[in-house]
């Protein structure tokens, strides 16, 4: 189950199992000690321990927040109650992001067994999977799964010939980005309108059915089984002083070799971009990476070598996040990637607070009017301040990071903000003097014979007529044609 | 340790546990604008969403604003109602509510009644930072009672509180999601396709014009000035007690005298009184429920005089229609006996004359629209306003209400009982109809007519009044979420209730959704509900069955109560709906 891919920096804790086994059959989990560890719970630990032991490996939720799992679940574990719950959820919506997807299609068991040890931890005989339906094969396996592990006795009454019964069923959510937030998904699990709800109550006090309720992300839950077998010790030792273990990035963009990597803790975004990623894509110029989705920011070559955890992504302006992470190179716009971001998030927001609702929506509007060079500086202040609003006063996660994208681009490129506020922005291609050769090749090329000269002697471009298609750009033999 | 030991902008103060932050803030003398909030205490009603985020604070040590609404104080808090984050945070929060809103105040029906205006004027806002694009939904104007205009809407979800958690109807909800976001129907669908029950409470929670009364008074002004018609007008019980607070009158003045005059003057022909109505209803439904008593008929027996309660047990409990009396309401009563014994006495043609309701309510209208509550077509009521639609008709008139001389009711259907006054508070009308069944039943006279056990203000009430060797077991509900608690337990054989008094709206009539708005402030009820036993303490007969007239219209027109001619035209029939 350690494995350390080999030739690479990876190291496979949440993804160990993830295309070595047959995730249809359970018989092939067990074989890589599947269910071990819930036996080694059931048989040897006091809920208490097992609590412990995950506080002890200062495991954190790998959807984004990075709250101390063993904490979480010693503060349901300690509220009094005749039922609690257990929630894995499994509603990833970040934009390019896969990771739960993989690990419940590559090896749903872990995800299962570690709901059950989860369970008997804080004292919950019931769990529920909060799936999204666009996830057919996830949910498939998952299912499958399932039945295999009741047909073993690993859910059910009894388990292991124990007084812990569990048993889990699978909830398939319509696909609302807002549901991957917490109250909004017991929202949706109960039937209600998926929209989240203010905290306190904590769903560990108040959740699902306004009983304590345990909330865990798929990628969390994989890690379990590995650190009971293994003890906090070992986990421990991976990672760096506040962030401990691994974490799975799903690398997409102008990268070379796109999909999922899981990197110790610590691991610097140069090692996995160049070293595991294989680089920019025809070796262009980096420019950024956008990490932590629609509710991220990007970091740019400065910090490259900074080692990533939770804590030292936020300081260089970004954030964990569920493990997106958005490659740019130098031909990528940072007023168009905000305005993509936001685009998401005013179309994904729940409409139920003000600023949210109204607010992401003229955010949107705002970034429309300047890249369409219609904006104004005015409109940049207003953006600013417009997006500093949203962030403090919204009543979630998602509203209150859903300006990230545009706060971030704007400290790190205040340049191209200003470049359209100004309408300075160049928005058709050019001809250098210097490098025309007058080879006509660019001329032949428009598709709106916007282009003119003589044989030999330097072409002009027709700026009034330029569609900006980029056609002589790459027909270009001298490099001669500079883009807006 | 009751109390708290907290900041308010540097401050320090004491506070009791358990307060919010918006509380707290209010005892520091430091006033923080609210939309979304709702507080009825007493009736348990409160609006917690905490989505429009006006009342924004900042709290020391959090990385965001908080809600001071929802927010509860604890030990050691600081709070800053006035820093530049939380003061810009409220006025862009409210621009962008305002970027999103219809600009036409001018011929809103809330408008000078609209909280987002108040708010905007309270805010200092001039100009709006925010341009882009509006909500552009379809008016809804397919119900005879509430017009729907989501385009108003703010999402502060208090029509949803009503709906859901107090009336248990589950119309309204929210639906779409981000800036399409709405209260409305589920599927977006009208409100006539909907079950629900127009009783109003929305309309009467909305702080903004996006729920409505539809709007009756161009054509009430229209047929006053037409010669064709005899316009007769009849004013309910509740209206007297709460149309002077549209014309600076504390709550709770009582304006019978006023109202009459101003009826005259604004062109009516006859000016009747509902309460007779009440007065003859409760000859009618104390009758039918000793008749049920004896008879061995269905128990127990519940009021039919509420039409968004009618509505709600049609839809909610199709299999249980044999519950309710079969007594008409008052308003319709009183339609009924215009367009016929009246239109005798005056020797004018039923169709010539037009019966104008003027009413508490908001589910009157789509009442009187009823296709069974008419005689050869024609309906007993033509048109009901709200009391909020009469006073605008006052004011436009130029009528200095206040000042106005006191007037009489119209005979004979004009004069009523203390009974008939109470028929405007929850507990009122079963207390009414007690007095009288209580006579029936024992031939004895009544002694104590107060039945306090049956008053007050609590969603549930029971109690037995012992009526020679029966003990009469009495329900009452009003709010029909606590409606639907009854009816799930009579439908479990739980109850054994003779008679039950439901009311749709919290407080009965009082609080009905065609009152003068009360913002959430609950003593304005509470005031309206002690004007109503005021009236009845001090009116000479407080039995209905002592009412002269009506008895002389027994005697005149009707025969004998609940008899035949009784039966035709002052008992009707439910017709079973579905749950939308």
């Amino acid at each position: 189950m350690d494995t350390v891919v080999k030739d690479t920096l990876q190291y496979r804790i949440a993804l160990r199992n993830c295309g070595l086994i047959n995730p249809e059959n359970i018989d092939d989990y067990i074989a890589v000690k599947g269910y071990e560890a819930l036996a080694v719970t059931l048989e040897q630990y006091t809920p208490k321990k097992v609590i412990n032991i995950v506080k002890e490996s200062h495991l954190r939720g790998r959807g984004g927040g990075g709250f101390p799992t063993g904490i979480k679940w010693e503060l349901t574990a300690r509220e009094q109650s005749d039922e609690k719950y257990i929630i894995c959820n499994a509603d990833e919506g970040d934009p390019g992001a896969f990771m739960d997807r993989s690990i419940l299609e590559g090896d749903p068991h872990s995800v299962i067994e570690a709901m059950i040890i989860a369970g008997y931890a804080i004292g919950a005989s019931k769990g529920y999977v909060y799936i999204r339906a666009e996830y057919p094969l996830a949910i498939d396996r998952l299912e499958t799964a399932i039945k295999q592990a009741k047909s073993y006795g690993f859910l059910g009454n009894n388990i292991f010939d124990s007084n812990f019964s569990f048993d889990l069923e699978l909830k398939l959510g319509a696909g609302a980005f807002v549901c991957g937030e917490e109250t909004a998904l017991i929202n949706s699990l109960q039937g209600l309108r998926g929209e989240p709800t203010k905290k306190p109550p904590f769903p560990s006090v108040s959740g699902f059915r306004q009983k304590p309720t345990n909330v865990n992300n798929v990628e969390t839950f994989a890690n379990i089984p590995a650190i009971i077998l293994k003890g906090s010790d070992w986990f421990n030792a991976i990672g760096t002083d506040h962030s401990k273990g691994t974490k799975v990035f799903a690398l997409a963009g102008k990268i070379n070799n796109v999909g999922l990597v899981e990197v110790p803790m610590g691991t610097t975004l140069r090692d996995i971009i160049y070293e595991i990623g294989g680089g920019i894509v025809d070796d262009k110029q980096f420019k950024a990476v956008q990490t932590g989705g629609p509710s991220g920011g990007v970091i740019t070559e400065e910090n490259l070598d900074t080692p990533i955890d939770y804590e030292s992504i936020r300081n260089i302006g970004s954030m964990m996040g569920s493990g997106g992470m958005i490659v740019l190179d130098e031909d990528d716009d940072m007023v168009e990637i905000s305005k993509f971001f936001l685009d998401f998030t005013q179309d994904e927001s729940c409409g139920k607070c003000t600023p949210c609702r109204i607010g992401t929506k003229r955010l949107y509007e705002i970034l429309e009017r300047l890249t369409n060079m219609e904006g104004s500086p005015e409109d940049l202040d207003l953006l600013e301040e417009l997006a500093q609003n949203v962030k403090d006063s919204s009543l979630c996660g998602l509203g209150q990071s859903a300006p990230n994208p545009i706060l971030s681009t704007i400290d790190r490129f205040r340049e191209e903000y200003e470049a359209y506020a100004y309408r300075t922005k160049r928005t058709t291609y050019a001809i250098d003097d210097n490098k025309c050769i007058g080879c006509t090749k660019c001329s032949r090329v428009c598709p709106v014979d916007c282009i003119t000269g003589e044989v030999k002697q330097v072409h002009v471009i027709n700026e009034a007529n330029c569609i900006a298609c980029g056609a002589c750009y790459n027909a270009c033999p001298v490099d001669a044609i500079i883009k807006p | 340790m009751n109390t708290l030991n907290i900041h308010v902008n540097g401050r320090p103060m004491m506070v009791k546990k358990g307060i919010t932050v918006l509380e707290a803030c209010h005892q520091a003398g430091i006033k923080i604008p609210t939309l979304c909030h709702l507080n009825l205490e007493e009736y348990g009603i409160v609006n917690k969403v905490a989505s429009c985020r006006i009342c924004v604070v900042e709290i020391e040590n959090r990385a965001t604003l908080v809600p001071s609404c929802a927010e509860k104080v604890y030990e050691g808090m600081h709070i800053k109602s006035d820093s530049l984050r939380a003061i810009n945070a409220r006025r862009n929060n409210l621009e962008l509510l305002l970027s999103n809103h219809p600009f036409e105040c001018l011929t809103c029906t809330k408008n000078l009644t609209c909280e987002l205006q108040s708010l905007a004027e309270e805010l200092n806002i001039r100009d709006i930072s925010f341009t882009g694009k509006k909500m552009d939904y379809p008016i809804d104007h397919s119900s005879e009672a509430i017009v729907k205009d989501p385009n108003k809407c703010v999402m502060c979800r208090r029509c949803e509180t009503m709906c859901n958690d107090v009336q248990t109807v589950g119309v309204l909800s929210g639906l779409r999601r981000g800036f399409d976001a709405v209260v409305a129907p589920a599927f977006n669908l009208d409100m006539l396709e909907t079950s629900c029950t127009y009783c109003g409470q929305c309309v009467a929670v909305c702080p903004t014009g996006a729920l409505t009364e539809r709007n009756d008074v161009p054509r009430v002004w229209k047929r006053l000035s037409n010669k064709n018609y005899h316009m007769v007008v009849q004013v309910a019980p509740a209206v007297r007690v709460a149309l002077g607070e549209m014309f600076g009158m504390a709550p709770g003045s009582i304006s019978t005298g006023k109202i009459v005059t101003a009826l005259r003057r604004l062109g009516f022909d006859a000016v009747f009184d509902t309460n007779f109505g009440a007065d003859l209803t409760i000859m009618e439904e104390a009758r039918e429920l000793v008749h049920r008593i004896e008879e061995g008929g269905t128990l127990p027996m519940l009021t039919s005089c509420c039409p968004a309660w009618v509505k709600f047990i049609e839809h909610q409990f199709p299999d249980m229609l044999d519950v309710p009396s079969t007594c008409k309401s008052p308003q319709t009563m009183v339609g009924a006996i215009a367009k016929t014994y009246y239109a005798e006495k005056v020797n004018l043609p039923s169709k010539q004359i037009k019966v104008v309701s003027i009413m508490p309510c908001v589910a009157k209208k789509a009442e009187s629209a009823r296709p069974e509550l008419s005689k050869e077509n024609l309906h007993h009521v033509d048109y009901t306003l709200s009391t909020r639609e009469f006073g605008h008709m006052i004011k436009e008139a130029g009528i200095e209400f206040e000042a106005l001389p006191d007037g009489d009711f119209d005979n004979i259907l004009g004069e009523s009982t203390g009974a008939a006054a109470i028929f405007g508070t929850t507990g009122g009308v079963i207390e009414a109809a007690t007095r009288t069944a209580y006579e029936l039943l024992t031939g004895d006279p009544l002694e104590h007519i107060d039945f306090e056990e049956l008053r007050g203000l609590e969603g549930v009430r029971e109690a037995t009044v012992t009526i020679g060797d029966l003990d009469l077991k009495i329900g009452i509900a009003h709010g029909l979420g606590n409606a639907r608690k009854l009816l799930e337990d009579i439908k479990a054989g739980k109850a054994d209730y003779h008679a039950i008094e439901i009311m749709a709206c919290p407080g009965g009539c009082i609080g009905g959704g065609g009152q003068p708005y009360h913002h959430g402030d609950m003593s304005i009820i509470k005031a309206r509900q002690k004007a109503i036993y005021d009236i009845d303490k001090n009116t000479p007969r407080r039995k209905s069955h002592e009412n002269e007239m009506v008895l002389k219209l027994y005697q005149d027109y009707l025969g004998d109560p609940y008899g035949e001619k009784a039966h035709d035209l002052l008992h009707t029939c439910y017709t079973k709906g579905e749950r939308i």
